[in-house]
């Protein structure tokens, strides 16, 4: 009895230690995992871009505890986020000079990484960065482009180079040039890396900083509606977000989190997301009725063994045809992929990957390219979703006009990895200082999808 | 200065939302044992703010270190030259280099000092390059790019130079003929792939990088992407052996297992 008596009284004291104040012990059971009742910005998608706005957010406070931050994400294990299910390259060969100014910041970022997101007593990030750089292939059609292109890029900064055929035969004699008018190789600041690295680099230094991280899925958003008379008396309505309505995984609970501005970063579902805030469903022929034009499409990346295949000096190499083909380790592995035509777009129910677009369509192109690849198995293969524009296939990056509180960062189409860094320092820029500051990216926002004026890309893959 | 406590969570440590903010929830012993001054520089910083503070300053104060080190000798380039600049940038680092047309080394003395006679040489560019030893990094490449003659490049034990060095070599395409890269820690096999660049290396010296996982196969695939190098430093099989010595382990534990 005694030793009952004395059990009694620990288990008592340990209690006791956890009502102390600075304890989360409270009597009633809460479900585990519930984000805050409050935040002042929620961040919805916790892919690479909605984690660097996150870190960026709290390296650009000026106080500590300055801003509180919290990122949903749907997926705890990431089966089928665009971010690490990407190709992982990164490349400054863009025609629109926005896009290369991206690209070669978010490169600066990379390269000092550890001094960005190094965190104290934790090992150095490892992004296994292969600095192979990309070769662009031009036929006759796409030379002029291409030499256009290639002044934008010096111009803007990036380390680009133009190789005749005879250059191209000499440098990579692997290579069948047939057909190949002028090629563009990248020195510097290009190639491929980890992007789960770069994933866990910034959610682990953005959670030392502070950051809430919870998942569930946002389902839904509470939002106050006023309208506004515009100088020909038309009202508008304009919307602001008081709650996300954030649900627990497998349960019907949800949490309504109070929030000042809320950031979409959802990728391929951004289109859904904005839905949910009721954007694109006005009245007809209004500013109201124009959707986020953010969809998912589905992309094949396929792994190739080829033991005869090129080298050490493999470029990502991307053909006019729009056939891309990398190296992936030193086992003579490599990967392959082509953006469909608009025609043959696959079903984006599932990730379910289809052999036979490689047997007919990359596998001819490929070979005809690099005549190594004539034998060569398919040793796996997988399918991830890019969160495509249709618009203009750039990233949208601003707040919504008649949603006074929601910022977009979204609509990457394939590039949402490589710009990640520079795009999540931009969005951050905009929340907290109001406006751009160290890139000037008012070209990539919502304005031009309200006017209807396209900002393209002549470079996509 | 009063120093103040963390609260320690064991269980709830990931729960933390309206507790004393975690750090360094995120914090697990380091996989490699560490010396006694840094365990306990370590549990302090688990323990107290400030000493984890004075951590991260003392670490942004090494990188600024870093980066006044290897910042772009401008004022000098204006009023002397290129060659000038990038000599007085390498001897500041403390190596050593060697005009083109002269025979003689400059370095400084185990003191740092050196002998500003290199001022007189505005016309030589620099022909070799002996950076052992020294934070040489990315950015200070900035410097010698200029340097077009560059036959000899030598950066045994430098602890700064990674990948993105190495990827940034391309501009001695035509001239660099000896590369010694031996020691350096941050070096992988992304870094190396970017060396094809360079045509005219002769002779490249790859021994004891760590990072480096397979050295037998790296020096075989880069054998094939510069034909005329002569690589030392690693042999052929170097990067088998363990996977020899687990075979064997694994048939000695199957014959004991099965027996």
């Amino acid at each position: 009895v005694r030793f009952d008596d004395n059990r009694v009284e620990v288990t008592k004291e340990i209690h006791a230690v956890r009502a102390m104040p600075g304890s989360d012990w409270q009597p009633l059971e809460i479900t585990p995992g519930l984000p805050p009742e409050r935040a002042d910005v929620v961040i919805v998608g916790g892919g690479v871009v909605g984690w660097s706005v996150a870190y960026w957010l709290k390296r650009k406070e000026r106080i500590r505890d300055g801003v509180r931050v919290l990122v949903v994400e749907k997926d705890p294990t990431y089966s089928q986020a665009s971010t690490v299910l990407s190709v992982g390259g990164i490349r400054q060969q863009f025609s629109l000079p926005e896009n290369i100014h991206l690209s070669l910041a978010s490169a600066e970022f990379l390269r000092s990484i550890n001094e960005h997101l190094g965190v104290l007593n934790e090992d150095p990030v490892d992004l296994q960065f292969n600095h192979s750089g990309y070769l662009f292939i031009a036929s006759e059609k796409g030379a002029g482009i291409m030499e256009e292109n290639y002044r934008t890029q010096r111009y803007a900064g990036a380390k680009v180079t133009l190789l005749s055929p005879a250059q191209v035969k000499e440098k990579f004699p692997w290579l069948n040039t047939e057909g190949v008018a002028l090629a563009s190789y990248g020195l510097e600041n290009e190639g491929w890396f980890d992007p789960w690295s770069l994933l866990n680099a910034l959610r682990r230094k953005a959670i030392s900083m502070g950051v809430y991280q919870c998942f569930g899925e946002v389902t839904g958003f509470r939002y106050s509606t006023h309208s506004m008379p515009t100088d020909d008396s038309h009202q508008m309505s304009f919307k602001r977000i008081r709650y996300v309505n954030v649900r627990m995984p497998n349960s019907l609970e949800y949490q309504p989190v109070e929030c000042a501005i809320v950031v979409n970063a959802a990728g391929a579902h951004s289109g859904k997301v904005a839905d949910l805030a009721g954007i694109g469903s006005g009245p007809k022929d209004t500013l109201a009725a124009v959707p986020v034009p953010v969809e998912p499409r589905k992309r094949y990346v396929y792994v190739l063994h080829c033991p005869d295949g090129p080298g050490l000096d493999t470029p990502f190499l991307i053909d006019y045809s729009g056939v891309y083909c990398r190296r992936e380790g030193l086992g003579g592995n490599y990967i392959a992929g082509l953006s469909p035509e608009e025609e043959e777009e696959p079903d984006t129910r599932d990730l379910e990957v289809d052999y036979n677009f490689f047997q007919d369509r990359i596998w001819p192109l490929l070979a005809h390219r690099v005549p190594a690849f004539e034998c060569t198995k398919v040793a796996s293969a997988w399918a991830g979703y890019y969160d495509y524009n249709t618009f203009d296939q750039n990233c949208i990056l601003g707040l919504h006009p008649l949603v006074n509180n929601m910022y977009f960062a979204t609509g990457f189409s394939g590039h949402g990895l490589q710009q990640s860094p520079a795009a999540g320092r931009a969005l951050a820029e905009l929340i907290l200082d109001g406006g751009f500051r160290t890139l000037d990216l008012s070209a990539l926002g919502f304005e031009r999808i309200f006017h209807q004026e396209p900002v393209l890309e002549r470079s996509i893959v | 200065m009063a120093l103040y406590r963390t609260v320690q969570l064991s269980g709830c440590a990931r729960m933390c939302v309206s507790v004393a903010r975690p750090y360094s929830t995120v914090a697990r012993s380091p996989s490699t044992p560490l010396p006694l001054r840094s365990k306990l520089l370590f549990f302090l910083s688990q323990h107290f703010y400030d000493v984890e503070q004075l951590l991260s300053w003392s670490s942004w104060l090494r990188n600024w270190t870093l980066r006044r080190k290897n910042t772009f000798y401008s004022y000098t380039q204006e009023q002397y030259g290129n060659n000038v600049a990038a000599a007085f940038y390498i001897l500041s680092l403390k190596g050593g280099f060697r005009f083109s047309g002269q025979s003689e080394w400059f370095r400084p003395n185990e003191k740092g000092k050196f002998s500003w006679d290199f001022v007189n040489f505005q016309e030589h560019p620099i022909e070799e390059v002996d950076v052992s030893g020294t934070v040489i990094n990315c950015t200070g490449l900035d410097n010698l790019v200029s340097q077009k003659n560059l036959r000899t490049l030598s950066l045994r034990g430098c602890r700064e130079v990674d990948d993105w060095f190495l990827s940034r070599l391309h501009i001695f395409q035509e001239s660099l003929e000896e590369l010694n890269l031996s020691g350096c820690p941050r070096i992988s096999v992304g870094g190396l792939c970017a060396l094809h660049h360079l045509r005219k290396l002769r002779k490249l010296d790859l021994s004891s990088l760590p990072r480096v996982q397979n050295p037998g196969l790296v020096r075989i695939l880069l054998e094939e992407v510069l034909p005329h190098c002569h690589i030392t430093g690693v042999e052929y099989d170097e990067g088998l052996q363990a996977f020899q010595e687990e075979k064997d382990s694994e048939a000695l534990s199957s014959t004991g297992t099965g027996a």
